[in-house]
């Protein structure tokens, strides 16, 4: 292998200074000052601010109501991850098996991708609407009353439905460039071996998919804690009221609704260190059992 | 196709030069839809009406988000002359010594008069300091009033209701002719804030928070509030009341359809409801209880007002104070009036629009303003509350937890009073 070498000792860092001068931009930069403004009480305008030590974590961490959220949080995270990949993971497995017509099969369900996510969240939020919405007057056949926006399990089902749904053709185009890639020797040979589909799946597809799986576990559950704030914005319309939340859109409440700048920012470091202990723990413990050759 | 866009471009260049020569000002503002429009209009009815200040409105989105942006670009020394702070938010606003110049100030300084008597009642104490001196400039102004659906009236052969007892009488009447008989839009406002302020009760302490940050504390646990709560989830559970949630829209909606037969609604839903209620409509008071002593006094205004940043150059504050000035002419208010339905607030724009027959032709326009000029009592001029609108997040999470049966009224209460007064005391610290 042919070595590069650089004639200068400055020339790597001029050619890296763009990308980390956006990363210091707008990464580290409001890191920082999130970190500075979480151990103050600060006056909206900038008038002043009191050092308040730990207390904004204290009031964030010991209010009931922030429990309950993060509760929330965890449970809405694991449910969209489980269901968006495992859904995804069938319909790609599904759609890898089919040989005629395969393309418009394949086409239908990457399309759902190219909408919008604040429309497919509208789309959702019309589906599961209390007057209009064709789902909520489905429900009611089984005898379901579903009330999204006043019962706070219903909004949360909603939720759920509509993360999910909007999730489900990024894992499905992964899953299947990834199931495209196991040569075609290898699956003859197993299905030689192997007459049962779902056995192949497990011992065979699965573990040589799972570079890919583990790339969009990482990405579901961010996608879950953070991208999902559109779809909850549009689904409570702005009223939090009774309905669930997640942790992200209790920063936006507090820190852009209530002008409560130093305790928002608590929140939001509070938000930082769990994905970096989440992300360290995958990497740690869940990407040692990933075999990428 | 060459014409039209020379034309243009000269129309452009023109302007230029003519706003070149101009003192430019910036208006943020929380306002969509057709009342974005009317903004505009009215920002260029003013640059028409003078040639030595252009003013330009810029949208900030909703009403949070104007306030948010305003902060921000405040903190950077960007801050635009005029913002539009809505009620919730006007403490956050007035709290900050510095942030603004009193309207009144300003005015006065720009060589004019200022009375305050010229403002009608409900709105002139809202947005005033303790001494009365106005801060903020009202500007779109609305009162909770009650949308009546005449044909469901005429069908159970009732009266709308002037008291909450009238309601319990006819409700069932109404029931049984096939409609809901209320729905509201918004339980902090409606039935909260202004709760407080029709009966004449104390709502926080402070004088309402108007005195000091310092110690304020809330009275949610007030036995009338309770018993108004207690009345609204057992009309619920009889079905003389439906809950459709936090939003304004889910609940609007039954009346709209002519489902529900009243709706208690903002006098600035008056221009859209013309449009999209699909019944005859008229509109009423908002209903008192009889029961309780001193009550049936006046609401004071929802809404927004202006605020004029400080740190800016004497000049454009000059330009600030006239279109302040401009704003309040009886002729600019009129206009801004019959275009939204929000109310007139000053005497001389109301009987303006009284001698040119408005009110003959659309009788349900001048509820919000009659109602805005009822009797007043000490606790019916407003509140000033730190950390409001995160208040507000709490009632309506508490609020909608007892229409869903999860929690008590007296539970939920308590809730709110004890959070409440944890931020207020938390925006004291701020503040302070």
């Amino acid at each position: 292998m042919k070595r590069v070498q650089f004639s200068s000792p400055f020339l790597p860092y001029l050619f890296i200074a763009p990308q980390m001068a956006i990363i210091f931009v707008f990464f580290y930069w409001p890191s920082v000052q999130a970190i500075q403004s979480s151990f103050f009480l600060e006056d909206p305008f900038g008038f002043g601010s009191t050092f308040v030590g730990l207390s904004n974590y204290a009031d964030a961490l010991g209010s009931a109501q922030y429990q309950a959220i993060a509760r929330f949080t965890v449970v809405f995270t694991a449910l969209v991850t489980f269901l968006s990949l495992g859904i995804g993971m069938l319909l790609a497995v599904k759609a890898d098996a089919v040989l005629k017509g395969s393309s418009t099969y394949k086409t239908l369900l990457i399309w759902v991708y190219a909408i919008a996510p604040p429309v497919a969240g509208l789309m959702g939020m019309m589906f599961f609407d209390q007057h209009i919405g064709p789902l909520v007057k489905f429900a009611a056949l089984f005898g379901w009353d579903m009330k999204v926006g006043l019962n706070y399990y219903d909004t949360a089902f909603a939720m759920i439905a509509v993360s999910v749904w909007k999730q489900i053709p990024y894992n499905f185009i992964f899953i299947l460039s990834g199931l495209q890639s196991i040569p075609v020797s290898v699956r003859e040979a197993a299905a030689i071996d192997c007459r049962s589909g779902v056995r192949r799946f497990w011992t065979m597809t699965l573990p040589l998919l799972a570079p890919t799986a583990f790339f969009l576990l990482i990405i579901n559950m961010t996608y879950a804690l953070f991208d999902t704030f559109g779809v909850i914005d549009v689904m409570v319309k702005d009223k939090a009221a009774n309905n669930p939340i997640t942790l992200v859109y209790k920063v936006y409440m507090d820190g852009f609704r209530g002008n409560d700048l130093g305790g928002s920012s608590a929140q939001s470091v509070i938000l930082m260190i769990v994905v970096f202990v989440l992300t360290i723990f995958q990497f740690r413990f869940i990407e040692r059992r990933v075999h990428y050759n | 196709m060459f014409k039209p866009l020379s034309l243009a471009g000269f129309a452009l260049a023109f302007s230029a030069t003519a706003s070149m020569a101009a003192t430019n000002i910036t208006w943020w503002h929380g306002m969509a839809g057709r009342n974005g429009e009317v903004i505009n209009e009215v920002a260029k009815k003013f640059n028409d009406a003078q040639s030595a200040c252009a003013i330009t409105p810029v949208s900030k989105g909703t009403y949070e988000e104007a306030l948010a942006s305003g902060i921000a670009a405040f903190r950077a020394g960007e801050q635009p002359n005029i913002l539009q702070v809505f009620d919730a938010g006007a403490a956050t606003i007035i709290n900050a010594p510095g942030a603004v110049i009193a309207a009144e100030d300003l005015i006065t300084q720009a060589g004019y008069t200022f009375d305050r008597e010229a403002f009608i009642e409900g709105v002139r104490y809202f947005y005033a300091a303790p001494d009365g001196k106005f801060v903020g400039m009202p500007f779109n102004s609305s009162a909770p009033i009650m949308y009546v659906n005449t044909e469901a009236l005429e069908k159970a052969g009732v009266e709308a209701p002037k008291t909450w007892e009238d309601f319990e009488t006819i409700a069932p009447k109404l029931k049984e002719a096939g409609y809901l008989p209320l729905v509201q839009s918004q339980l902090t406002w409606q039935f909260t804030e202004n709760f407080f302020s029709r009966h004449n009760i104390q709502f926080a302490t402070n004088n309402n928070g108007y005195d000091s940050v310092v110690d304020t504390k809330i009275n949610m646990t007030d036995p009338n509030l309770v018993m108004m709560f207690t009345k609204l989830k057992a009309w619920a559970d009889e079905g003389y009341f439906g809950y459709y949630g936090a939003g304004w829209n889910d609940n609007q909606k039954l009346f709209e359809d002519g489902k529900a037969a009243f709706w208690i609604g903002s006098s600035g839903s008056f221009g859209g409801l013309q449009k999209t209620a699909q019944k005859p409509f008229s509109a009423t008071f908002l209903p008192y209880w009889g029961s309780i002593q001193g009550a049936g006094t006046n609401t004071f205004i929802g809404g927004a007002a202006l605020f004029a940043m400080s740190g800016k150059p004497e000049a454009e504050n000059k330009c600030t104070a006239d279109f302040f000035q401009f704003l309040t002419s009886p002729e600019v208010q009129k206009f801004y009036h019959e275009a939204t339905g929000y109310v007139a607030i000053t005497k001389a724009a109301y009987e303006l629009a009284k001698s040119e027959g408005y009110y003959k032709e659309k009788p349900a326009a001048e509820v919000g303003i009659q109602q805005l000029m009822l009797k007043s009592g000490d606790w019916s001029k407003g509140y000033r509350l730190g950390f409001y609108p995160q208040i507000r997040e709490i009632m309506e999470r508490e609020y909608g937890r007892i229409f869903a049966g999860e929690t008590t009224v007296e539970e939920a209460l308590k809730t709110i009073e004890t959070e409440a007064n944890e931020l207020l005391a938390r925006f004291a610290k701020t503040a302070g």
